[in-house]
């Protein structure tokens, strides 16, 4: 072969550091976990999420005693990888998981497959046994680079020591950069404890992953010129802008403002763009906005930033969208025409593909949008999340909860998580987000469980912030042992329960399409949440009705620890407006259309 | 309620990987677990410091499928780029299969016969049976073994697609 391609490996640039007046680079032998560690403070982390095990214990040896880490004992391997997505989404930093071979790689798996789903950057750390015993079926063995590969953006079976600086500078490389996702690093034991030859400068980098940031011109002209010209144009945005950074929020703002366009965003989104704009539609998809849905079924030009077409926001996909030229931004080129066949496709990164079209837009003016927007305020004037105001004795109805929860905290601008069902709906509906960063929930893979230890790591991520977990009470139950790791690290989280005694998404579904067959969908033997708060030394509170509603969440901001707070609700209320399964964006449910039976088959079978 | 199946068009498609540990599983799993069609897979390093792979993979599906097989498979780090041949346009596909036919009397001489037809070399013989070593297209060796299930055909091996451009490109 006469020459090796490019993208082989990029010439050694032996760059020194420099101390004082001399230069000079430190080289000298480590082991292997002493250079894991060295690794992990050169690329700035300032939290381990992990729990201890056999095949791990070199690694928590040189942690020992180490104070340029801080390693946040979790309760539940779990646990770390949801607190390492929550400090990321929160911060933009990437998350840093550490933990043991076999039942220590296995239950972080979800966390992994969850932040694949949502793109969360995570670097996660497995010990595995000495690689003499792979594939002997030893004690805690699991084949973890097997398990992990279809739920991990890369993963790594590291089988020498001198790999490991250059292997941990591309782990964080990749898990950063183009889309961001989780990347497993799995190391054995004798790895951890063999020597190699560490140096104290930049490692030499392989350049192999270099994703596509910009647009093309041509594209760029193009995407204007059909934005320009639209009569009915929607932006619809989704958690890439978030993913790109705060800047990729003030720029769709900016190229909000110079088009005019109404905005709406996916689940994953919420926060690029203010919730009390007028331009602002609300959520769309299943449990979206009536003007949003309608919106995206009318519209002429579909401008998608950032979001993936996901099945919970299309519906029904040949009644999506029909009459409506798309355009796609993604920075995953297979995003693009995965679900939904567009007419532009931009392989790009949101910020840099905004600024772009800002650039390229100048100083034009849009065509006049008000007849547009007339529409809107027709749909609009639905008030598609109206619920029923007056209950009986005092019922609170959870919508009500998280308005008033919104009211009584938005001026501390605080960071929300949480768990996985109708409450999850509720809090994406009814608390106005308007910056980004502020809204970690799990949208793609739907974990229940997320929003505790989400919060646990936002809270480390952002000192002196509010950050509240809005629970359902069967999710929080998923990960309830994560109560005592705020205690530990003194973290003052607000876990908000909106307790119904059902597993409402469930029960609702069971209502819509199985008779109100209540399969298993009961919150039985429920615990007493305030003596379980109070045992893990946390604050409880207990809400009855709504007179007790303002005050039970102020004395939750008040107190300056770890709260949980039972809030009892409406054990019927259901999550509204609705697009059921396998219906069209046109066929929304709104509440108090009283809907119950059965579905045929095919609808039934699209979850 | 009835599961639904699609028009398909077949499509070869050359990667270029680095030579990691695992790649053939990750690339073979992502057919899997996104419910691609494999027809056949071949992959030998083609490097002197056996750095670099080149996996051919032979997939149907419709057109929207092979598309997103093209950007799922670009999408992974170890992945350094896939042509798919039959959207690029000319090219040459190449099969290598061995054949063993068993038996005696005119069927072994018409088996010979045929094999000289098809430029088919012998690469083993007994008294009673010839190993055959062919080289071509999927279509040709497809005919080759089926005139030979007349002439005692008793075992096949075929080694799947190997494929490149016409002309001064590479890969």
């Amino acid at each position: 072969m006469a020459t090796m391609p490019g993208w082989f490996f990029e010439e050694p640039r032996p760059e020194r550091r420099v101390r004082g007046k001399k230069e000079f680079i430190v080289a000298e032998e480590k082991s292997g976990a002493a250079i894991l560690v060295e690794s992990l403070v050169k690329q700035g982390v300032e939290f381990v999420f992990g729990y201890p095990g056999g095949a791990v214990l070199p690694i928590y040896d040189e942690l020992f005693a180490d104070t340029r880490l801080r390693h946040i004992l979790v309760r539940h391997e779990a646990g770390a990888a949801h607190a390492a997505e929550g400090y990321a989404r929160s911060t933009g930093k990437p998350g840093v998981v550490l933990v043991t071979s076999g039942p220590g790689a296995t239950n972080a798996i979800t966390g992994i497959a969850d932040a694949f789903m949502d793109s969360i950057p995570l670097v996660v750390i497995t010990g595995q046994v000495a690689t003499n015993l792979i594939g002997t079926d030893a004690f805690q063995e699991a084949d973890t680079i097997g398990l992990t590969r279809h739920c991990t953006k890369h993963n790594y079976l590291v089988k020498d020591p001198a790999e490991l600086a250059a292997t941990i500078d591309e782990a964080f490389q990749i898990a950063t950069s183009g889309r961001p996702g989780p990347v497993v690093v799995d190391i054995p034991k004798n790895v951890q404890v063999a020597v190699a030859t560490w140096q104290d400068g930049p490692v030499q980098r392989r350049m192999r992953y270099v994703p596509q940031m910009a647009g093309s011109a041509d594209e760029i002209a193009q995407a204007v010129e059909m934005i320009a010209r639209a009569e009915r144009p929607i932006l619809y945005t989704g958690g890439g802008v978030i993913n790109s950074g705060p800047r990729a929020a003030e720029l769709l703002r900016r190229f909000q403002k110079l088009t005019g366009a109404p905005l709406t965003s996916t689940l994953m989104g919420l926060g690029a763009f203010p919730a009390d704009h007028p331009d602002w539609l609300g959520m769309l998809g299943m449990h979206g906005t009536y003007e949003a849905n309608l919106a995206m079924n009318q519209c002429d030009v579909m401008v998608n930033i950032g979001a993936r077409f996901d099945d919970r926001v299309t519906g029904r996909l040949d009644a999506f969208s029909p009459n409506s030229e798309k355009i796609h931004i993604d920075i995953d080129r297979s995003s693009i025409n995965k679900v939904i066949p567009v007419d532009l496709g931009i392989v790009g990164d949101c910020a840099t593909v905004l600024d772009q079209l800002i650039q390229a837009w100048g100083s034009r003016k849009g065509a006049d949008l008000s007849e547009w927007k007339a529409r809107i305020e027709g749909w609009r004037a639905k008030e598609s999340l109206a619920y029923p105001q007056q209950r009986e004795g005092g019922e609170i109805m959870p919508q009500r909860a998280i308005e008033r929860l919104h009211a009584l905290t938005k001026d501390k601008e605080p960071v929300i998580t949480t768990e996985v069902g109708q409450h999850q709906m509720w809090a994406a509906q009814y608390f106005g987000f308007d910056k980004p960063n502020k809204w970690l929930t799990s949208g793609g893979l739907g974990t229940m469980g997320y929003g505790l230890p989400a919060a646990i790591g936002a809270q480390l991520g952002n000192p002196g912030r509010l950050v509240i977990d809005i629970a359902g009470e069967a999710s929080i139950q998923m990960n309830i042992q994560e109560l005592g790791t705020a205690t530990q690290f003194r973290l003052p989280v607000k876990v908000f329960i909106l307790n119904n005694e059902y597993m409402g998404m469930v029960r609702q579904w069971q209502e819509l399409t199985y008779e109100s067959r209540y399969s298993n969908s009961y919150s039985d033997s429920l615990p007493d949440f305030v003596r379980l708060a109070e045992s893990y030394g946390w604050k409880g509170i207990r809400i009855h009705d709504e007179s007790e509603l303002d005050a039970g969440i102020m004395e939750m901001i008040a107190h300056d620890g770890p709260v949980m707070v039972d809030c009892q609700v409406s054990k019927e209320a259901n999550c509204f407006p609705m697009i059921p399964s396998g219906a069209a964006h046109t066929e929304m449910l709104l509440y108090g259309d009283m809907v119950a039976g059965t579905m045929d088959d095919e609808a039934k079978a699209l979850v | 309620m009835k599961i639904q199946h699609r028009e398909t068009e077949r499509h070869v498609l050359t990667i270029i990987v680095d030579n990691e540990a695992g790649i053939l599983a990750k690339i073979a799993g992502l057919f899997t677990a996104r419910g691609y069609n494999i027809d056949s897979l071949t992959v030998a390093d083609i490097t002197e410091n056996h750095a670099v792979s080149r996996i051919t993979i032979v997939t149907n599906g419709p057109p929207a499928v092979i598309d997103q097989i093209h950007a799922q498979l670009e999408r992974l780090v170890p992945v350094h780029k896939v042509i798919d041949l039959t959207e690029v346009g000319p090219h040459v596909e190449r099969e290598l299969a061995l054949i063993k036919v068993a038996g005696k009397g005119d069927n072994r001489v018409e088996a010979l016969r045929v094999a000289e037809l098809f430029r088919a070399k012998v690469v083993d013989t007994t008294t009673q049976s010839f190993v055959f070593e062919l080289t071509g297209t999927p279509e040709k060796i497809d005919s080759f073994i089926a005139l030979m299930r007349e002439l005692g055909l008793v075992e096949v091996g075929r080694t799947g697609v190997v494929g490149m451009m016409r002309g001064p490109e590479t890969a």
